[in-house]
């Protein structure tokens, strides 16, 4: 079969010659290159190339290929496959390619529009010029800003491969994505950009400076936390709790643009979390939430395929954010569903399995994938960052199934979460013993520079405790509480206030469903507080059972009973709650 | 053409068009037909043999101008010689409508009772689209089951999926098919739509004993695979319930429960096409794809925004070994919005239903209960029924270990509390359907058996108006 040349654009056409699946084999297409995005079939559908032997390609297919035929024609288009970046991406729901959901039918069929961010390519921006004609711009440096889209200023930046002086610059208007804001040199620069999103955006350097992302869930910020530009996976069965502490994250932590990957999981949680999002102000911009999240939704029983495209897709687009000064967090839920969908085209295109039928290359795209995330000197020499987040859902559970164990490779937290924790409904299920941070002594300096140096050693204590509590309510189990010694029964009743005072965290509270970085200190005090004295009265030969039966609600009840920021309200109690304890004695 | 093929057939837009008479290979489930350019994937095709059968396939491959198609009945007896494929030019349609309600047919839509075939002039295909998310309406209503202890502690929510976790031998065909006798919801009308797949014919005729007067009330599809019916077929049974359940929740603004029991015969004939492929197995031979098709299915339940009517699923599995790390409940797990799970200590406590009420969760039902929906006091005096009854679980445990006699008072109260609640709400009749406000009562009456300072998670008002006096306690 001979390629085709199109009489009337001049593009190169070729023919289909297998169809399984998302995978079609194509024939004809001369000089198509690796990722090369082409049409395949009368309705066009996205596909991107593979592998090319010859004048034949394999070709991963974006969405259902039912219908489509040998013979069927196949057009290249000469780019990869990219996304359109501009303003209308805050507060708007995307597919894995980047198309606007909002502007879709009720169901999706294979016949879909190009469309182009929210509001259409007719949409226009306000753009207000900060450049001025005549000076000499290198990539990354300021154009001008757009405001009204979404709760951040959108800042129009000079792209990577442009420099030289501005010969042009557009006053400020009203501008479509497609009309040029500058012209640099010979180049015009348009309002939207397109990025091909298996690429990353290039930045200057990493930056070595340290800062936690504040997640506002007080296990990740007292005991694992993450700094900004790090990556993290949570991985947990089914159940365990990782849609809800990624939504919650979504919804109080420190970013500035939070891109939510629905990656492959439930559309009713999709519905939850845009719901949810629209209705929640941002505390910092008095708008809503969703004013500064970007949805990309790819349900499970969407495309297989677009699922794979769509963590890139959430990368760019975090980083297009980043690239403006911004710290961005990418949330992929679930990063598993992402690792089957590479592992189902691999099996079709008959690829030698490794692990699980998993294709060898799932360690090097994992790794690959959560090397995007960073904090960086821009082109332009802002600093910004993107941090990513992602939960695994291990089959059965297993720990040690592939997924899993190549994620906790390369990332810097893992907050495991603990099915049996969840099970008594002690959430966020974030096991104390199984999970990790690396930069500990990183994030600790930066406490200590920030007005926390206790936090560190808090920690440490706080660790201690529960793993020792951990271990005797082990022994107890055995020879009985009873047979223990005075100063090992506190340490039992110690690991229980941390427990239920400090890291249990209800999601559906007013109050406790976010907790600032004082009120999560405060309330670590205040059961740390509670400890010691409770072990001097020991020494004081008060009787461990006395203790043990004296009321700590004024620990177990602080997080709820105060609100979210109100550390002083914490820090009120120890005061009463430690004359109490006195009186024991 | 018979009747059955008919069925099909008539949801065609294009009559099946050329014969293909150059059938190259059989293997297993597979067939695999030359001449076949222009075929399109996921196509579906009539296949006649020199005795007059009709088969049907759907295409899982086309390369050059071949076609493999996986055929839905057995296979065996064919010869290469004297077969004819007949495409349909499309992926297989089915009529949608009214006309299916009261209606048993088999697992592939044809009559089995004396009607004549559904028909009609809407057709739809049986995998549908997938449902833009950006439309979907948060799922907020209850469907009342008329079974306490789902109703109370694991409340179902229209636009639901919500599994029943099971192990063979225990009454989880009981409990599915009287939630389908007796659920109901708030909207105007409240239709079942229930699919067999391997189920043996003794169940198969429970079942419709059990939903005569549903059916005879027109409320009632029935697509019924028996064990002994084409393995193959169970691939399309569900999907063919779902396309008729959505056409008459979203179209005709119906709410919809659909029971699809067993997914695990499902998976098998999944499995077993898989397998003749010789695909590469990802866990206990099961393909890779696995979640990504079971969510296929289970995804269609939901609601529209800005329409009537509610998809509902309850799948019904029973789990191999009782293991629920097995990849048909683990991957239902990571697909549904929690479980009900049945186990054989509480059936040999002598409850029915058998729920495991500490292992079983609704996610959706906190936004489906309370002030409007069910009651005010249902989500506060679920959670404390659960959270008490984890506390009784350990007293008993321990109570086995020192005796009844040597345990403090409140321990002794906890005790008592289980045997309240089991005798009053987690044990039910067979066909009887208790209202809400009956099923909440009987958990306060359950609670009323612990001290009143144990009642710690449910607001004061709330206990004054609710918690039974002392004299009528029973
Ligand atoms: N922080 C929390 N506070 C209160 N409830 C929680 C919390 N986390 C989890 N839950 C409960 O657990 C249920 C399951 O949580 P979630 O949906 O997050 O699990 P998951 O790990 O994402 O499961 P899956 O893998 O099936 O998607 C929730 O519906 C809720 O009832
Ligand atoms: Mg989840």
């Amino acid at each position: 079969m001979a390629g085709v040349t199109d009489a009337a654009g001049g593009r190169r056409a070729g023919r289909i010659v297998r169809v399984n699946g998302p995978l079609v084999e194509v024939e004809g297409l001369e000089g198509l290159a690796i990722l090369e995005l082409v049409r395949l079939g009368p309705h066009g559908i996205s596909g991107e190339t593979i592998s090319v032997t010859g004048t034949r390609a394999i070709v991963q297919a974006y969405e259902y290929t039912g219908g489509l035929a040998c013979g069927d024609r196949v057009d290249g288009t000469g780019s990869p496959l990219a996304g359109l970046l501009g303003p209308g991406l805050l507060g708007g729901v995307f597919d894995g390619l980047l198309r606007p959901l909002s502007s879709e039918s009720l169901w999706l069929t294979a016949e879909r529009d190009e469309g182009v961010l929210s509001g259409g390519v007719a949409k226009t921006w306000n753009f207000s010029p900060t450049a001025a004609l005549g000076n000499e711009v290198s990539p990354g440096d300021l154009l001008g800003v757009i405001t009204g889209s979404g709760s951040l200023e959108h800042r129009v930046l000079v792209p990577s491969t442009t420099a030289g002086e501005i010969t042009w610059v557009s006053g400020p208007a009203p501008l479509r994505l497609s009309d040029p804001v500058a012209r640099v040199g010979e180049r015009e620069v348009a309002l939207g950009e397109r990025w091909p999103i298996r690429r990353a955006r290039p930045f200057r350097e990493r930056t070595a400076d340290v800062a936690p992302l504040h997640t506002g869930q007080r296990v990740l910020d007292l005991m694992f936390p993450l700094p900004l530009g790090a990556a993290a996976a949570v991985p947990g069965g089914f159940g365990t709790g990782k849609t809800l502490l990624l939504q919650q994250i979504a919804k109080w932590s420190s970013a500035d643009v939070i891109v939510y990957v629905g990656c492959g999981e439930r559309g009713n949680e999709m519905a939850d979390v845009l719901a949810g999002l629209s209705e929640l102000e941002d505390i910092r911009t008095g708008g809503r939430l969703i004013d500064r999240t970007v949805i990309i939704a790819n349900t499970s029983n969407m495309p297989m395929m677009a699922r794979e495209a769509s963590v890139y897709t959430g990368l760019t687009v975090a980083e297009y954010f980043r690239d403006m000064g911004y710290d961005a967090l990418v949330i992929a839920d679930s990063t598993s569903r992402w690792a089957e969908a590479l592992r189902e085209f691999a099996n079709r295109n008959g690829e030698l399995p490794a692990e699980e039928g998993y294709p060898a290359s799932l360690a090097s795209n994992l790794a690959a994938f959560y090397e995007r995330a960073g904090r960086v000197v821009t082109l332009g020499g802002r600093v910004g960052s993107v941090t990513v987040v992602g939960a695994v859902s291990p089959p059965g559970g297993d720990m040690t199934e592939p997924v899993t164990t190549d994620t906790e490779r390369f990332v810097r937290s893992l907050w495991l979460l603990d099915p049996d924790l969840a099970y008594a409904r002690h959430y966020p299920a974030v096991s104390w013993s199984g999970s990790f941070t690396r930069d500990l002594d990183a994030i600790a300096v930066w406490h200590g520079t920030n007005g926390n140096e206790a936090w560190a050693s808090q920690r440490t204590r706080a660790s201690v405790i529960l793993s020792e509590a951990d271990r005797l309510a082990a022994l107890a189990e055995v020879i009985g509480t009873t047979s223990l010694p005075g100063h090992e029964r506190v340490t039992i009743l110690g690991g229980r206030l941390l427990r239920e005072g400090v890291l249990r965290q209800n999601a559906l509270s007013r109050n406790d469903g976010y907790c600032s970085t004082e009120k999560g200190i405060a309330l670590l005090g205040l059961a740390l507080a509670a400890v010691d004295t409770c072990h001097e009265l020991i020494d004081r030969g008060v009787s461990a059972a006395t203790i043990e039966q004296a009321d700590y609600g004024l620990v177990l009840r602080a997080a709820e009973e105060t609100a979210s920021d109100d550390a002083a309200g914490v820090v009120g109690r120890q005061e009463t709650l430690l004359r109490r304890l006195a009186e024991l004695a | 053409m018979s009747s059955r093929s008919r069925t099909i057939a008539e949801g065609q837009d294009r009559a099946p068009s050329v014969a293909h008479a150059d059938v190259r290979e059989l293997r297993g489930p597979l067939l695999v037909v030359g001449g076949a350019e222009g075929v399109g994937w996921d196509e579906f095709a009539e296949i006649d043999s020199p005795d007059g059968a009709v088969r049907h396939g759907l295409v899982l491959e086309v390369r050059g101008d071949l076609a493999t198609l996986q055929v839905l009945e057995p296979t065996d007896g064919l010869a290469l010689g004297g077969l004819e494929v007949r495409f349909g030019g499309q992926p297989l349609h089915i009529p949608v409508g009214r006309g299916w309600l009261g209606r048993a047919c088999n697992g592939r839509g044809a009559p089995l009772d004396s009607g004549p075939p559904v028909g009609g002039s809407l057709v739809r295909p049986i995998n549908g689209w997938p449902l833009n998310p950006i439309h979907r309406e948060p799922p907020q209503e209850p469907v009342v089951t008329g079974i306490s202890a789902v109703d109370a502690l694991m409340t179902v929510v229209k636009g639901q999926k919500l599994p029943i976790f099971s192990v063979p031998g225990l009454a989880h065909l009981d409990l599915a098919t009287q939630i389908a006798a007796q659920a109901t919801a708030s909207g105007s009308s409240f239709l079942v739509v229930f699919a067999a797949m391997g189920m043996t014919h003794a169940d198969i005729a429970f079942v419709r004993d059990r939903l005569e007067e549903r059916s005879s009330a027109s409320e009632l599809v029935l697509f019924l695979n028996a064990a002994d019916d084409p393995v193959i077929e169970r691939i399309l049974t569900p999907r063919i319930a779902l396309t008729v359940a959505e056409h008459l929740a979203y179209e005709e603004g119906v709410d919809v429960l659909v029971i699809m029991s067993d997914m695990t015969s499902y998976a098998e004939a999944v499995r077993e096409v898989a397998a003749a492929r010789g695909e590469i197995p990802a866990r206990r031979g099961y393909p890779g794809y696995l979640y990504s098709d079971l969510a296929s299915i289970y995804e269609r339940c939901g609601r529209v925004r800005g329409r009537e009517g509610s998809v509902t699923i309850m799948p019904v599995l029973t789990m191999p070994a009782g293991d629920i790390t097995h990849p048909v409940p683990d991957l239902t797990g990571y697909i549904t919005e929690g479980q009900i799970v049945l186990s054989a200590d509480v059936a040999a406590r002598g409850i029915y239903p058998p729920v495991d009420v500490l292992s079983s969760l609704s996610r959706l039902m906190r936004s489906g209960v309370g002030e409007g929906r069910t009651r005010k006091d249902h989500l506060h005096v679920s959670a404390q029924a659960l959270s008490a009854l984890a506390r009784a679980r350990q007293t008993a445990e321990l109570a086995e270990l020192v005796g009844t006699a040597a345990m403090s008072e409140t321990d002794q109260s906890y005790l008592a509390y289980r045997e309240m609640l089991e005798k009053e709400l987690l044990n039910q009749g067979r066909s009887e359907a208790r209202k809400i406000n009956d099923t909440l009562n009987r958990v306060w009456r359950a609670l009323g058996s612990l001290p009143r300072r144990e009642l710690n998670m449910i607001p004061q008002a709330l206990v004054e108006q609710y918690l039974p006096e002392e004299g009528e306690l029973p």
